[in-house]
């Protein structure tokens, strides 16, 4: 511990300045870690069949981004270099236990559902990374907002792939039914009605719509955004 | 760099405290986490008889559900061939343990229902899926031969191919109706791809879902099969 920390003149970080606003909304777009920079793309596609599922699932992933990114940025000055990222894992897998704790008992239909993908926030690209890239060497309150925003950006698109999927693969959002074959739903295709052609398309409900809806999602930001098409 | 004592303490604090903690939450979580699981399960068994409960499921609370499986179901677990065992409850049998012990050992729960409709008997059968494990409660009127109704439950079939046994309501309720003896043989019923041919013993398979479908007719084939020296047993 003979180690000198190099004191940079101090700053002044207001609570909501500049720079906090950007670390909140630049992953929401420019920097968005699913559609920019392509992470965690493995639970994009699992949990996007329908938004109820992918909210809770945005909920435990921006629980993890921001409140690892607080733990470890307070932690930074005293993990030893040479085991930082087991460290970064144990935080983790802790709050993802956590996370999955309190969802069982909140909500166990839910959690039943979700089993195993809520385990895998753990090896989400997109928590490290983020502990990686920024919060070991930023302070806390910086951390934190970089985590929720991040968090939030992966469950924006999260939840935006979920709505077209469960639309137009099962006729519903959110279970409330829009459209379909039985008289509970909003629109109803039965037989003499007006959109008795129309069938829910099941394509949509497998994994690989995922992929088609986010490919989709990055060409439009890529179209409108110029900046973005050099960089990968 | 930091010394290897520094190394060696550190980790030894965190993983001591990160270790407490969890224990801390689990247990303090337990009772909620096993009374979750109780009501979920009853939820599962009464899903093959939702058409007959006289009351929306999804919309029943949790305590409305336990008064009702202490109100109206009959517990009884019987052994492999078909008497019944004493003192076990069939809530507490684990298809997924008796899997695993050799099949003169196992035991089978079967839940008689007595509803203002009509008494129903709910057996559970249990196999295999594409990728893992699937599995069935067959509700049978009380003539034991027709059924009244299934739920079907998975562990990781594919959404949208083998998951819609489960997420595709229209594919439990084409068992509604159907018959598993043919006189007095035992047929089951199966699942077929290309149309059904058998009306009494036959439902129609899932498009791109052949070895699910498979799967649930060789479940039925042989789970069913267990129960049939018990039902037999009941007629007389």
């Amino acid at each position: 511990m003979a180690e000198t920390i190099i004191q940079v003149e101090e700053e002044k970080e207001p609570l909501f300045g500049k720079k906090e606003r950007k670390l909140l909304i630049d992953p929401i777009n420019d920097n968005n870690p699913i559609t920019v920079q392509v992470l965690g793309i493995c639970s994009a596609l699992a949990v996007t069949t329908l938004v109820n599922k992918a909210i809770v699932m945005a909920v435990a992933v921006i629980f993890v981004t921001a409140f690892s990114n607080l733990a470890v940025s307070l932690l930074r000055k005293g993990i030893p270099k040479q085991i930082r990222m087991i460290v970064q894992l144990v935080v983790i897998a802790f709050l993802v236990t956590v996370v999955e704790l309190a969802l069982k008992a909140a909500n166990y239909p839910i959690w039943k559902e979700l089993s195993v993908y809520i385990g895998l926030i753990i090896t989400n690209c997109i928590v490290m990374g983020r502990l990686e890239a920024y919060a070991m060497a930023n302070k806390p309150w910086r951390s934190f907002m970089d985590g929720v925003g991040n968090g939030v950006g992966y469950g924006v698109i999260l939840i935006i792939v979920a709505a077209v999927r469960e639309l137009f693969g099962k006729g519903s959002l959110a279970d409330f039914k829009i459209i379909g074959n039985t008289p509970e739903y909003l629109i109803d295709t039965t037989q003499n009605s007006f959109f008795a052609w129309y069938m829910p398309n099941n394509l949509m409900v497998i994994p690989a719509a995922a992929l088609f809806v986010i490919g989709i999602i990055i060409w439009v930001q890529r179209s409108r955004n110029s900046k973005l098409v050099d960089v990968s | 760099m930091q010394s290897n004592n520094y190394v060696t303490f550190y980790t030894v604090v965190m993983t001591l405290i990160v270790s407490v903690v969890l224990a801390v939450i689990v247990s303090g979580l337990k009772p909620v986490h096993d009374d979750n699981e109780a009501v979920f399960k009853k939820r599962e068994v009464f899903k093959a008889v939702k058409d007959y409960l006289g009351a929306d499921l999804d919309k029943m609370s949790d305590k409305e559900v336990l008064a009702l499986f202490e109100k109206s179901m009959k517990q009884v677990v019987i052994d492999a061939n078909g008497k019944p065992v004493e003192g076990v409850k069939a809530e507490n049998i684990d298809m997924a343990k008796e899997d695993k012990k050799p099949a003169a050992d196992r035991q089978y729960p079967v839940f008689i229902y007595e509803g203002d409709k009509g008494t129903y008997y709910l057996v559970a059968v249990r196999g295999n899926g594409l990728w893992d494990k699937i599995w069935s409660t067959v509700a049978l009127k009380d003539d034991l031969n027709t059924i009244a109704g299934t739920s079907f439950g998975h562990v990781g079939e594919t959404p949208g191919l083998g998951a819609e046994i489960t997420d595709n309501p229209s594919f439990p309720k084409q068992f509604q109706g159907k018959t598993i003896y043919d006189g007095n043989e035992f047929v089951s019923v199966s699942v077929v791809k290309g149309g059904i041919k058998i009306p009494a013993h036959q439902v129609d398979a899932i498009t791109g879902a052949t070895i699910t479908s498979y799967g649930v007719t060789e479940m039925f084939e042989r789970g069913l099969r267990v129960y049939l020296p018990y039902f037999e047993s009941l007629k007389k």
